[in-house]
């Protein structure tokens, strides 16, 4: 009943603030309304148990990200409180492509069979149930998940064809976190290019 | 998610109970955090007036409320509400109102996954220090926006600042707040704190290794510059930007910026207790055994309110001290400039941390060769106590089902 509560509170905040972001002229304002939008999911995430999930958002999204999104816009702005405005062309395509996008959510969010996916959850019993998932454990993954990174699975019988390999997830976490630190020496690469074509720079060189 | 206070101790019991004993769980545990969070402010802003006059040779206020001036917040909080709610012409309405509010909340919602004592603790989160370093650095944008918000250009030079100090300094904090986490296993504040019970000198995570000796050492610089204060205090820098992204504010919203710092400043501090400082014990081991041994005698009975109690008052003493010296290095150390700010965490508490992380993981490694053997004390040093008796506990069932074909490739679709 008041988790019900929360989640309406939560959503309605989520879907405000998604609204907000879209509507609002004023750029910073638009990351206040994702501040609202993201900081509601991460809620929601709460809500659901899944509290590492909900911090990630947390600590990526709303402190990161958007503490960057918004120094990005105080320093490339050319005035105080820029306004955006939205031509015709750019709602009509924004419009196609938000509604497809909603359409394939939507399908793809009833085509799962959830009493059966709620079966596989349930079916467990109580005891039987892995680390983090029992009665009184709820949300407390956060060793399960370390473990499943390693590809240690104590949840699962490794010998099984069709269950996890035992390989964990730490190669591909990996993979990508290199991933990033490429795209972030190419930024600081592209950022100092630009600075050595400035004439000025040159002249005083010379 | 647990509600330890009162005995509810699962969302699966919420279910079965009534939703409005839930609703009245909650709230209690909101209004103690909530009282919490305002008094504990009250009795720092007067302690820094108090140890800055003594400081520059001044009394401090002496007269509200008899002796000391022990009211003299309190007469500042009520002037304060009384106060005009200004707001500039200039300014983006909507968010230079709001700004306070963040900044509040996110320094409020830490104060959810802070153990006080022995399970005293609103939400028993696995995940509790993460969870109160991701809601704390939530509070910097509260202060962008304020600065960004107010149409004034001392206020933007402010939220500038903040925006590249907070954005450099937390690298450091969350790394330095790792070395603890690495000889413990756990993320859970409660479990660190229970780790840490024994001789101070023996069982405090500060001493564990060098590491994390030096490691509290450079958590606290750090937390200071997190919460923005002297010598950090470049947002406000009160000499050079009037009041920084404070500025044009007046009244309760300026007030909720300040509940806000104060209370930072206790949330940090009460990290460094728990991460190194022995959490709520003492340090003497056969007064905590007793207490705990007391404590266990009934999980309803008198002794154990009162142990926890004890507890908590050693918890906030210790915090309380941090604090101390948090105003005593306000009131004594030059402000630094920005380039010296950045350049301090860059180029000095950036690699210190990474080398200090990297040091304390090859710790243990260095203890398993020299120790040696894989069982008991040197897989405890190699694990974290946490996660030791789980490790041994899986290593033993994977040698039992030891597979003798090679493990088969077939990953299962969509995981």
């Amino acid at each position: 009943m008041f988790q019900e509560f929360l989640f309406w509170v939560f959503g309605i905040a989520v879907c405000g603030g998604a609204l907000g972001v879209v509507l609002s002229q004023n750029i910073v304002r638009m990351a206040f309304w994702l501040i609202i939008s993201l900081g509601s999911t991460s809620g929601l995430f709460f809500l659901l148990q899944a509290d590492f999930v909900g911090a990630v958002q947390l600590m990526v999204y709303v402190g990161g990200t958007l503490v960057l999104l918004i120094f990005g816009i105080m320093l490339t702005a050319s005035g105080p409180y820029v306004t955006m405005k939205t031509s015709p062309t750019e709602w009509v395509v924004a419009a196609i492509v938000s509604s497809a996008l909603l359409g394939l959510i939507t399908v793809s969010a009833f085509g799962v069979d959830w009493h059966a996916v709620d079966g596989v959850v349930s079916g467990h019993s109580t005891e039987n149930r892995p680390e983090g998932y029992t009665t009184a454990q709820q949300g407390r993954t956060i060793r399960p998940l370390g473990f499943a990174l390693l590809g240690v699975r104590p949840d699962k019988d490794l010998n099984q064809p069709g269950e996890p390999t035992g390989v964990g997830y730490l190669l591909p976490f990996e993979i990508v976190s290199v991933h990033l630190l490429v795209v972030l020496v190419g930024a600081a690469y592209l950022a100092r290019a630009k600075r050595r074509v400035d004439p000025l720079a040159k002249t005083t060189a010379s | 998610m647990t509600f330890a206070l009162f005995g509810i101790d699962s969302i699966g019991d919420m279910f079965t109970d009534a939703w409005w004993k839930w609703a009245i769980v909650a709230l209690i545990h909101a209004v103690i955090i909530v009282n919490f969070f305002a008094v504990a402010p009250l009795f720092y802003i007067w302690l820094e007036r108090k140890v800055s006059g003594r400081i520059q040779d001044r009394l401090g206020p002496t007269r509200v409320g008899g002796k000391f001036g022990w009211l003299q917040t309190l007469a500042d909080g009520i002037k304060l509400i009384q106060k005009e709610d200004l707001c500039p012409q200039a300014a983006d309405g909507m968010l230079f109102r709001v700004a306070p509010y963040i900044v509040f909340v996110a320094s409020f919602a830490a104060f959810i996954a802070l153990p006080f004592s022995n399970g005293w603790i609103a939400q028993n989160l696995d995940i509790g220090l993460f969870f109160v370093l991701a809601v704390m650095s939530l509070e910097v944008i509260g202060i962008i926006l304020a600065g960004y918000a107010s149409g004034s250009k001392w206020a933007l030079f402010g939220g500038m600042r903040e925006a590249a100090q907070m954005v450099s300094y937390e690298i450091p904090m969350a790394i330095c707040a790792l070395i603890p986490i690495v000889a413990v296993g756990s993320l859970n504040l409660v479990e660190i704190g229970q780790m840490q019970s024994g001789w101070f000198l023996s069982d405090w995570l500060i001493f564990r290794n060098p590491f994390t000796f030096l490691g509290f050492f450079v958590y606290f610089t750090v937390a200071t510059a997190s919460v923005k204060r002297a010598p950090f205090d470049l947002a406000e820098a009160e000499s050079e930007l009037v009041a920084g992204f404070h500025t044009e504010y007046s009244g309760i919203r300026w007030s909720y910026f300040f509940m806000a710092e104060y209370a930072g400043m206790f949330a940090v501090s009460g990290i460094a207790v728990l991460l190194f400082l022995g959490g709520w014990y003492t340090g003497i081991a056969p007064l905590d055994n007793t207490l705990v041994s007391l404590q266990s005698a009934g999980p309803w009975g008198l002794s154990s309110y009162i142990v926890n109690l004890f507890f908590m008052v050693v918890f906030i003493t210790k915090g309380s001290l941090l604090v101390f010296l948090q105003i005593w290095i306000r009131w004594t150390f030059p402000r630094l400039r920005i380039d010296q700010v950045m350049m301090t965490c860059l180029k000095y508490l950036l690699p210190m941390s990474c080398a200090l992380f990297l040091g304390a993981v090859l710790w243990p490694l260095a203890m398993y060769q020299i120790k040696g053997g894989n069982e008991g004390d040197g897989r405890t040093q190699f694990f974290g106590e946490a996660i030791a008796d789980k490790v041994t506990q899986l290593d033993s069932s994977a040698t039992k089902s030891q597979p003798d074909t090679p493990l088969p490739a077939v990953e299962e679709e969509g995981r």
